[in-house]
């Protein structure tokens, strides 16, 4: 029971790190290299407000979000659009822009660097232990898997019973047939990276309430996403969100039975398996 | 990105040499080279122990007209490279400074494994090498290989020993008992330092009753904590990184891990520990120490802080000043740019620093270092050092209230 909470908390941590990327990668089509670099600004602003502000982060990642969308939003439309534009194929598409955002990387680690310098930061946050059926678990982990699966929620509700929603699934499905029947891919596209960015930055909001963090550890929440992402089949959040507890749960249940020692081991292990017996993902579409 | 940062922090003098005509102030400054993270994994380390050093030691010998040589007072300039914590870019960095800025004398960069990975270069090109934030047992061997490489931190084993003798003394007079969770994080530190403490806990007499090791980069350190605690020890121990010690710290509030050691590695000497903690850090232990009551140690934090706006830690930060300071004692010593007679000077003087007289032995070692340190109310207290004095009485944890 207590691997199970516990996989289940870190689980919800990981659908934080990969729902955004799911959305920019199976929307956009945008494999989007900075997303870990996203996570850390929300995670920066989140430390900002909380210090200079005493502003709780659940508050502060709706202040945030608004900006974060903005500025995804314009990174769609200068620097990705034109990638978009040129792509004679959706291969060439992603290899230019894993090429374009792995440079957007390094701009935004040392846009950080130089804003808030490369110390580590942290701050305490509901670092209260919280007894959930006879065992204890820190409170803000625990509201950070709330809000994971609320996100994840909304997402689903939103991409299943709405216009916008459906357009999006649409374009995710096939870009050219649903230019055809009217749906304005390219403002889809910037949305769908706008929202993704949006997501993993108010991810990134919450994992700092208990993750020391600094301007240069994005790469590994990328890595993470990364494989959430193929895992769980390209272009579908339930799948990203069973995909992040199944790993949460697996590496829990490594570390605690086995080793600690092995956690990375059984998650990459996992990923392979995934890739040879199910390529598409656990929810993903066969390629036709 | 490489981004060259150039410091000029002459003031007002090297602005005149510029306004009239900047062709004589090559001669008028010495060049020294830097290369450390500035971003990747250790960076957070690099800013709170290394850079903020040079930037103080610079502006105070700057202050005070330069470094005396023979042929007159020449300022400091620092070119600056960040190696985004990788040894390859290390390495070409510090060629660079040697081929193309024809730097006068470099700077070691950051961390064990870089300064092991620069030694060579450092070697090839004849510059001396102060190793100051680099723990390692091989120091015998490596000053053998690399007759310009000097230590100034300490060795692996010492630093397990300083621990390992508070335990033994705490369980033989009856304070705890002897039953250790010991964790490590899976890197070349971790493991040398897990390595080094398993037969050494062993022959104190020491019981580890939980030993695992986490990969680097662990988002969620609770089973961790957990299984040590369902061990039942006495203390704990982990030989961690930064963002783990502060993740393991905080999962051990969390769970309740009621140990009466409770000790974590790096960055538990840096000032935001205390900071975030608070009275949790009270009695918590950490890897290496200084004596904050001694006079040259307060006056120097105290310029620390007025100098960078930051504090220095606990720990290594004193260790890279005093390091910056032999070079400068044995550049002044010397009396020109002469690498050579700068490392012989080093190796056949001793030298005025703030950890006290540094003198090095046959295997360009600083014997003399704080091993174990321990937060006692708000202040990262040394309590074992190898010859040093001023070490503080051990105290035990009582929970995290």
């Amino acid at each position: 029971m207590d691997i199970l909470i516990t996989g289940l908390l870190l689980g919800g941590i990981y659908a934080l790190m990969a729902m955004g990327l799911s959305l920019q990668y199976g929307v956009a089509r945008i494999m989007n290299l900075a997303n870990g670099e996203m996570l850390v600004v929300g995670a920066f602003a989140a430390f900002w407000f909380f210090t200079v502000a005493q502003l709780s982060p659940l508050i502060s990642v709706f202040l945030i979000a608004p900006v974060i969308f903005a500025l995804n939003w314009l990174i769609y439309q200068f620097m990705l659009l034109p990638l978009v534009k040129r792509a004679k194929s959706q291969g060439q598409l992603e290899v230019d822009s894993i090429l374009a955002t792995f440079g957007m990387s390094f701009i935004l680690v040392g846009l950080m660097v130089a804003v808030f310098g490369g110390d580590y930061f942290n701050y305490t946050f509901l670092a209260e232990p919280m007894e959930i059926l006879g065992n204890t678990y820190a409170a803000n982990r625990v509201v950070a898997f709330l809000m994971a699966m609320l996100i994840g929620g909304l997402l689903y509700l939103w991409l299943n019973h709405t216009r916008p929603g459906m357009a999006m699934r649409a374009v995710s499905v096939d870009t050219e047939a649903a230019g055809l029947v009217g749906i304005d891919v390219q403002r889809m596209s910037a949305l769908a990276f706008a929202l993704g960015g949006t997501v993993t930055a108010i991810g990134g909001g919450f994992i700092s309430t208990f993750q020391t963090m600094d301007a240069s550890i994005g790469i590994l929440f990328t890595m993470k996403a990364l494989i959430i992402v193929i895992m769980g089949g390209v272009g579908d959040i339930r799948g990203t969100i069973v995909a992040a507890l199944v790993l949460g749960l697996l590496e829990t249940f490594i570390a605690t039975v086995i080793d600690p020692g092995l956690t990375l081991a059984a998650a990459y292990l996992m990923f392979i398996l995934v890739l040879l017996f199910r390529p598409q993902g656990f929810f993903g579409r066969k390629p036709s | 990105m490489k981004r060259r940062l150039i410091l000029k922090l002459a003031g007002a003098a090297i602005t005149a040499s510029l306004a009239f005509g900047g062709a004589a102030q090559a001669a008028d400054t010495i060049k020294f080279g830097a290369v450390a993270p500035k971003t990747g994994p250790l960076a957070g380390g690099a800013v709170v122990t290394h850079w903020p050093n040079i930037k103080l030691w610079v502006a105070q010998v700057n202050a005070r007209g330069g470094l005396k040589l023979k042929d007159g007072q020449r300022k400091i300039e620092v070119i600056e490279y960040d190696d985004q914590t990788n040894p390859g870019e290390t390495i070409k960095a510090v060629q660079r400074l040697v081929t193309q800025d024809k730097v006068d004398f470099l700077i070691g960069p950051y961390g064990t494994g870089f300064n092991l990975a620069v030694a060579p270069v450092f070697a090839k090109y004849g510059y001396p090498l102060i190793a100051m934030t680099a723990i390692t047992d091989q120091i015998p061997d490596l000053a053998k290989k690399f007759p310009g490489m000097f230590f100034t931190l300490g060795s692996t084993t010492p630093i397990v020993q300083g621990l390992a003798d508070i335990l033994a003394k705490l369980v033989k007079d009856g304070k705890i008992g002897n039953k250790i969770a010991m964790v490590n994080v899976a890197d070349a530190f971790g493991i040398e330092l897990a390595n080094a403490a398993r037969p050494i806990f062993k022959a104190a007499g020491l019981d580890v009753v939980y030993d695992k090791s986490y990969p680097l980069g662990t988002q969620d350190l609770s089973p961790i904590v957990k299984g040590a605690k369902a061990a039942n020890p006495d203390a704990f121990v982990a030989w961690s990184y930064p963002p783990d010690t502060f993740g393991l710290t905080g999962q051990a509030m969390v769970q309740g891990l009621d140990v009466k050691v409770f000790y974590t590695a790096v960055a538990t000497s840096f000032p935001a520990y205390g900071g975030k903690f608070g009275v949790a850090a009270n009695n918590v232990m950490g890897t290496g120490g200084v004596n904050p009551d001694d006079p040259a140690i307060k006056e120097y934090m105290k310029a620390h802080k007025e100098i960078t706006g930051l504090d220095a830690d606990f720990w290594a930060s004193s260790s890279v000043y005093a390091s910056l300071q032999i070079l400068e004692q044995a550049i002044e010593g010397v009396g020109e740019v002469d690498r050579a007679k700068v490392t012989e000077y080093m190796k056949s003087n001793s030298f005025k620093t703030i950890l006290g007289d540094i003198t090095f032995d046959e295997n360009n070692n600083n014997a003399k270092y704080w091993t174990v340190g321990q937060w006692q109310d708000g202040v990262y207290q040394g309590v074992a050092a190898v010859g040093r004095d001023g070490a503080k009485e051990v105290r035990l944890k009582s929970g995290w209230k």
